[in-house]
């Protein structure tokens, strides 16, 4: 753990993450408005960021073509998809978890049909498979949590087999088995726990994947529904604006980057943090 | 070498065969009703009822499927639901148009991955950080937006390229170079949001992969016996940094599928995933299955090609006695 203390880029992750979750979280003191209130269309749509409306409102990055606020949107829409983010992860890596334990250390027989199912739902186009689920129910946010979960556990299943199965041949795992604990047991309080260090640096990469897929199913008008925001959806709504109000687009994109951004180094520094044996020179 | 790509070739027939059963039983258990879509809200119990079994949705499931599979088989991918054209046709002529897109981009994205990558490896620490910065802010960036950002500086600030479709409007009455040029400026922007994309993670990976060849005893032993950094480069690192990085093209077949997909959404790029967007947002049942099956098909023939190029890169793996598991 000492490495990571040291480490820029584990730095900018955690403060990156560590300020929008907890503005999303803080959202009604960030911030006045609601963010489906509009007030008078005409009046209020499309102010560029900075700009006072004529009630005296101040609106930091502007309005959208409805006259809502965009830094309110952008703040709501982060508990969107912050949220629909880390519990996509969550249940992808529970089930991965799942299916990676049964594969390496359950009973013979189940062991060879997950793996070959791992391999199969691995050489599939994730987003092929997104867009055919998505499009069969009621688009929502809940939708999008299960969908991606059930199209995110292959690469923790698969990390969690390998790492599983060389534990397994390990003494302190054949003395457990020795001693006559049941497999069950010696796989969740011996192997499991050894066996998670990849795990947690798959979730870290796996989160800004999510929030990014979240955002495009939105954005296709899959995901999440106006007018709730969340950052694909707004910039769905700010494509059709481009030319003459590019901000309203602009805001939720930069914030995905930023976000996915810290995801992709946090998890590259836990990376080289826990396995110093392939840390690049 | 030929028995276990065999047996990919095998393995990949069984994907396929797994999407085709998969994406019919899951439409099949979707809320929607197509025709009462097709008909609209104005249509009586029996004129639904008539369409259904015009269609053959009346018949029990694995009928349907054997019946759906076998008209496949042929060649028979029915007709779309929403504009009454053949799956078929429709997506035949998407294909050449996605394959074009991504085909050039995997090309584009690779030589870009590995020039920075390269660069980056040997760079000092300075120049390294900064071109860190930019590879994970590119493997960051959303596709979509990516695009539309384009649009905002070359097409509406620049007026320089067109932003939609994949030919102008008078594309049949040029002839010759003009139309090739048509053809060109029509691919910039797609092509470059897709490749700039791809290009984020390739660098990633060929800098790691070299560095960890740097990293290696023959590299300090080549580097004893006196060759220059240049010949060490060329000779014993870049060579044996090549195996993951071919490796790589087999796993980012699918990821630039997917990227292809938001891509062509937003340039409205006539390919198969414009088509799936397309079809998927109308519930359009035929066209979800037919594109679903050619997106499959995609990808496992690319994750194949890749696996016959690590085979040819690879002379460990060429020399592998037939049977061992690759």
């Amino acid at each position: 753990m000492r490495p990571l203390l040291g480490d820029r880029r584990a730095a900018f992750g955690v403060a990156v993450l560590a300020i929008v979750a907890s503005t999303a979280v803080a959202a009604p003191l960030v911030t006045g408005g609601r963010p489906t209130a509009q007030s008078d269309i005409v009046a209020t749509r499309f102010l560029p960021p900075l700009a006072n409306d004529r009630a005296g409102g101040f609106h930091v990055l502007g309005t959208d073509r409805f006259g809502r606020d965009v830094w309110t949107r952008l703040v709501y829409g982060a508990r969107v998809s912050l949220a629909v983010g880390a519990l996509a992860v969550m249940l992808s890596i529970a089930l991965g978890v799942a299916v990676g334990g049964a594969a390496g250390f359950g009973p013979g027989p189940v062991q060879l049909p997950l793996r070959a199912l791992t391999d199969f739902a691995l050489a599939l186009p994730r987003v092929v498979l997104l867009l055919l689920l998505a499009a069969l129910w009621q688009p929502s946010a809940v939708l999008v949590i299960v969908v991606l979960g059930l199209t995110g556990w292959m690469p923790v299943a698969r990390l969690v087999q390998v790492e599983v199965r060389s534990l397994a041949a390990r003494p302190f795992v054949e003395s457990a088995v020795a001693l006559g604990l049941s497999r069950g047991r010696v796989l969740w309080r011996h192997v499991l726990p050894n066996a998670l260090t990849p795990v947690i640096v798959a979730a870290a990469l796996g989160l800004g994947n999510a929030i990014m897929l979240e955002a495009g199913l939105s954005f296709l008008g899959l995901g999440v529904q106006p007018p709730a925001p969340s950052w694909g959806n707004m910039i769905a709504s700010g494509r059709d604006t481009l030319v003459n109000a590019p901000w309203v687009a602009a805001a939720p994109g930069i914030a995905l980057v930023l976000v996915v951004v810290a995801c992709t180094l946090l998890g590259d520094a836990l990376q080289d943090a826990w396995d110093p044996a392939g840390r690049r020179p | 070498m030929v028995l276990p790509l065999a047996r990919r070739a095998l393995a990949g027939t069984a994907v396929v065969a797994g999407v085709v059963a998969l994406t019919f039983f899951l439409l099949q258990l979707a809320p929607g009703d197509p025709v009462e879509r097709l008909l609209g809200p104005a249509a009586t119990t029996e004129q639904v009822a008539l369409q259904r079994h015009a269609l053959g949705l009346d018949r029990p499931l694995p009928a349907q499927f054997a019946a759906w599979l076998g008209r496949f088989a042929r060649g028979d991918w029915g007709r779309s639901i929403v504009t009454g054209g053949a799956v078929r046709g429709l997506l035949g002529d998407a294909v050449p148009a996605t394959l074009e897109l991504a085909g050039l981009s995997l090309v584009l994205t690779y030589l870009f991955g590995l020039a920075v990558g390269a660069v980056q490896a040997s760079a000092g620490p300075r120049l390294d950080t900064a071109l860190s910065v930019t590879t994970v802010t590119l493997f960051a960036l959303p596709g979509y937006w990516l695009g539309l950002a384009l649009i905002i500086v070359f097409t509406y600030w620049g007026r320089a390229l067109p932003a939609f479709g994949a030919a102008g409007l008078d594309a049949d009455a040029l002839a010759g170079w003009s139309r090739l040029v048509d053809r060109l400026r029509h691919l910039a922007l797609p092509l470059a949001t897709l490749t700039l994309i791809g290009v984020g993670g390739t660098a990633r990976f060929v800098r790691g992969a070299m560095r960890d060849v740097l990293s290696q005893p023959f590299v300090r032993t080549a580097r004893a016996k006196g060759l220059s950094p240049f010949q060490v480069t060329r000779r014993h690192v870049t060579r044996n940094a090549m195996i993951p990085v071919v490796t790589l093209l087999g796993l980012s077949v699918p990821a630039l599928f997917s990227g292809a997909v938001f891509v062509e959404a937003v340039f409205a790029w006539p390919g198969v995933g414009r088509r799936l967007v397309e079809a998927v947002q109308a519930r359009d049942y035929p066209v979800v299955m037919g594109a679903t099956v050619v997106s499959a098909v995609l990808v496992v023939v690319g994750n194949f090609l890749a696996d016959v190029a690590t085979a040819w890169i690879d002379p460990r793996l060429r020399q592998r006695a037939p049977g061992d598991v690759p």
